[in-house]
């Protein structure tokens, strides 16, 4: 139906947002089962999607909110930025960049909270801000929450998300892992609680340090958790890995975590394993005791 | 065949020429020794410009030398009455990584060491020196012995990498690597590492959070390897070369940011042209650091070593930027 006569045909141009097929803002597509909704109602379930319980990726921000009593979070060490320590080529500017992207200083957020009453400190990576990928910021941070819930006999959550190592960070960054390791063997020989909770991605250097060596190590459905990229092994090994490979699901059937835990369980878990171990607050009755 | 790197040509091949001559003047009655010794002087000449100022890349070339020393060559030369063990006890032995004990000057010492491989035969049951879990869980549980047992433990690190395998992800690569850095952070008895040769990120540092951290000049210590760091970066891993100088990952880059503590020199054009005067600039090192930290009492020893990790970094506040 041509009211204004016959209408040019132009070639249409992809952009960056038409893989998603649904505009900005408005509506998301689940990556996992390809269904559209609402991006409010995905918000709503914790970015989680209501059809086919895909864990979509969640900021540190968003998840604090979904975590901890209402009002009850204060953020630590928020001033730390990173420094170009190797003079890396064109570093600063991705780090620029990804301030500005995400409103995060760095990869990961730090501090203290109440779960169901029970004070906690907790430290929430992000993977939008470089991969979540561990520099001497982010290394610095989370040993420090370590540090502060040893001294003030807290527990700590900690929630990865992280490609790995920063490599623009070189070698200051592997050692990162040792710092954060040790710091966790400071707090276990106090009998600290650290409890890890693997989120998508949790791969190379965070995997290889503390998010492995958790009292309890729990994961999201789906999260992808392992030491070296999939590439890679199939590189090496010459051969195609089965599509599970890596997975919480993966890791759970192999001994590595203790327990996948959907993102609405996630708060009442965590709330009832403080309790368990003494760390006040009130107890959230999940089964009929005796 | 002697392995040549590429920017060592000219000095083997004057090497070689002054052989020849040598040779020459062995079966005639012909006197060559004015040329002999005038090319003798050129080769000194020769090798101090190309070894003096070694590039990053020459230096990664070095540290993979076919011929360059393994743990057990060190193990060989420092050391008496060595006894390896095998095994982790839960799943194999790795062949990747050697373990036991020794003496070393008359006292006990607890040894555990990467192991490349020789030859393809010895690379290939050495898994040419990238570990399995089952490496790392020996080397614990032999970390575990010595502090039960109160002796010192030498490690030796040498490898591109834990191995990105799959049956080493189904048993847990993540986990042994990193349980052997936090269970490393607690024992308390001296740990000294020595980075021979490659120092491949993860699977290097499994086996090495220590008191005291050295390495030969030529060695390398890196959170990637240069090829892999190309290829992330700039899609191209033929820019390793690039990578290499930008990772800093020589010893003396490392010294400079105080990962490391000290530098052990190696003989002009590296550790394989002469091991055993390597051996004895190692030995040289191992005494002062043993010195050194059998005078801490075990709380300053772990108070410390954590106070050494914990100064690893650079970071800035953004509030003392504004005060400044």
């Amino acid at each position: 139906m041509l009211m204004f006569g016959k209408k040019k045909k132009y070639a249409s141009i992809p952009g960056e947002n038409a893989k998603k097929d649904v505009p900005e803002g408005l509506m998301q597509k689940c990556s996992g089962c390809k269904k559209i909704f609402y991006q409010k109602e995905l918000i709503k379930n914790l970015n989680v999607c209501p059809e086919c319980g895909h864990h979509h990726q969640i900021s540190a921000y968003d998840r604090i909110n979904s975590l901890f009593d209402e009002g009850s979070f204060e953020e630590w060490d928020k001033d730390l930025l990173s420094q170009n320590p190797l003079q890396f080529p064109q570093y600063e500017e991705k780090l620029e960049k990804d301030r500005i992207k995400t409103g995060l200083n760095e990869a990961v957020v730090t501090g203290e909270g109440k779960i169901h009453e029970s004070r906690t400190a907790i430290a929430i990576m992000d993977s939008r801000f470089r991969m979540g990928s561990m520099g001497s910021v982010v290394g610095e941070k989370i040993a420090r929450a370590i540090e502060r819930a040893r001294k003030e006999k807290m527990p700590i959550i900690i929630f990865t998300a992280s490609g790995g190592a920063r490599m623009q960070e070189g070698i200051l960054s592997l050692m990162q892992m040792a710092k954060t390791s040790i710091s966790i063997q400071r707090l276990h020989s106090e009998n600290g609680l650290f409890i890890s909770v693997m989120t998508n991605p949790t791969t190379g250097g965070v995997s290889a340090s503390f998010a492995s060596i958790g009292d309890y190590n729990f994961a999201e459905p789906g999260a992808l958790i392992g030491f070296a990229g999939r590439r890679i092994i199939e590189q090496t090994i010459r051969e195609k890995l089965p599509k599970d490979f890596q997975t919480a699901e993966f890791q759970l059937k192999h001994g590595q975590v203790d327990k996948v835990i959907s993102r609405s369980e996630m708060r009442d878990t965590l709330g009832t394993i403080l309790d368990i171990h003494g760390y006040g607050g009130e107890t959230v009755e999940t089964s009929a005791g005796v | 065949m002697k392995q040549v790197l590429e920017f060592e040509k000219p000095v083997i091949e004057l090497r070689e020429k002054i052989e020849e001559l040598k040779a020459m003047t062995k079966d005639s009655d012909i006197d060559l020794s004015d040329e002999i010794s005038k090319m003798e002087e050129r080769l000194a000449k020769l090798e101090n410009e190309i070894y003096g100022k070694l590039k990053p890349w020459d230096r990664v070339q070095i540290a993979r030398h076919a011929e360059r020393p393994t743990s057990l060559d060190y193990i060989e030369q420092l050391f008496t009455n060595f006894i390896e063990f095998h095994g982790d006890r839960f799943f194999g032995d790795d062949e990747a990584i050697v373990a036991g004990i020794a003496k070393y000057k008359g006292k006990p010492v607890t040894i555990i060491g990467q192991q490349r491989g020789k030859n393809t035969k010895d690379n290939i049951k050495r898994n040419f020196g990238s570990p399995h879990p089952e490496g790392y869980r020996k080397a614990l549980r032999h970390m575990k012995q010595a502090e039960k047992f109160n002796r010192p433990i030498i490690t030796f690190i040498d490898t591109k990498g834990a191995y990105p395998g799959k049956a080493a992800e189904e048993r847990g690569q993540s986990e042994a690597i990193a349980r052997n850095l936090m269970e490393m952070a607690g024992i308390k008895v001296p740990i000294i590492c020595v980075v021979i040769g490659e120092g491949g990120s993860g699977g290097a540092l499994g086996i090495g959070v220590g008191d005291r951290i050295h390495m030969l000049e030529n060695s390398t210590y890196s959170v990637i390897s240069p090829e892999g760091a190309a290829a992330l970066l700039w899609k191209d891993s033929g820019q390793a070369e690039k990578a290499a100088k930008s990772l800093k990952i020589t010893a003396s880059d490392l010294k400079a940011l105080g990962v490391i503590d000290e530098v052990i020199p190696e003989p002009l054009g590296g550790a394989h042209r002469d091991k055993i005067t390597q051996a004895l600039s190692i030995s040289k090192v191992l005494d002062d650091s043993l010195r050194e930290l059998e005078e801490e009492s075990e709380t300053s020893l772990l108070e410390k070593r954590w106070e050494k990790y914990k100064q690893i970094g650079e970071v800035q506040s953004s509030i003392e930027k504004v005060e400044v």
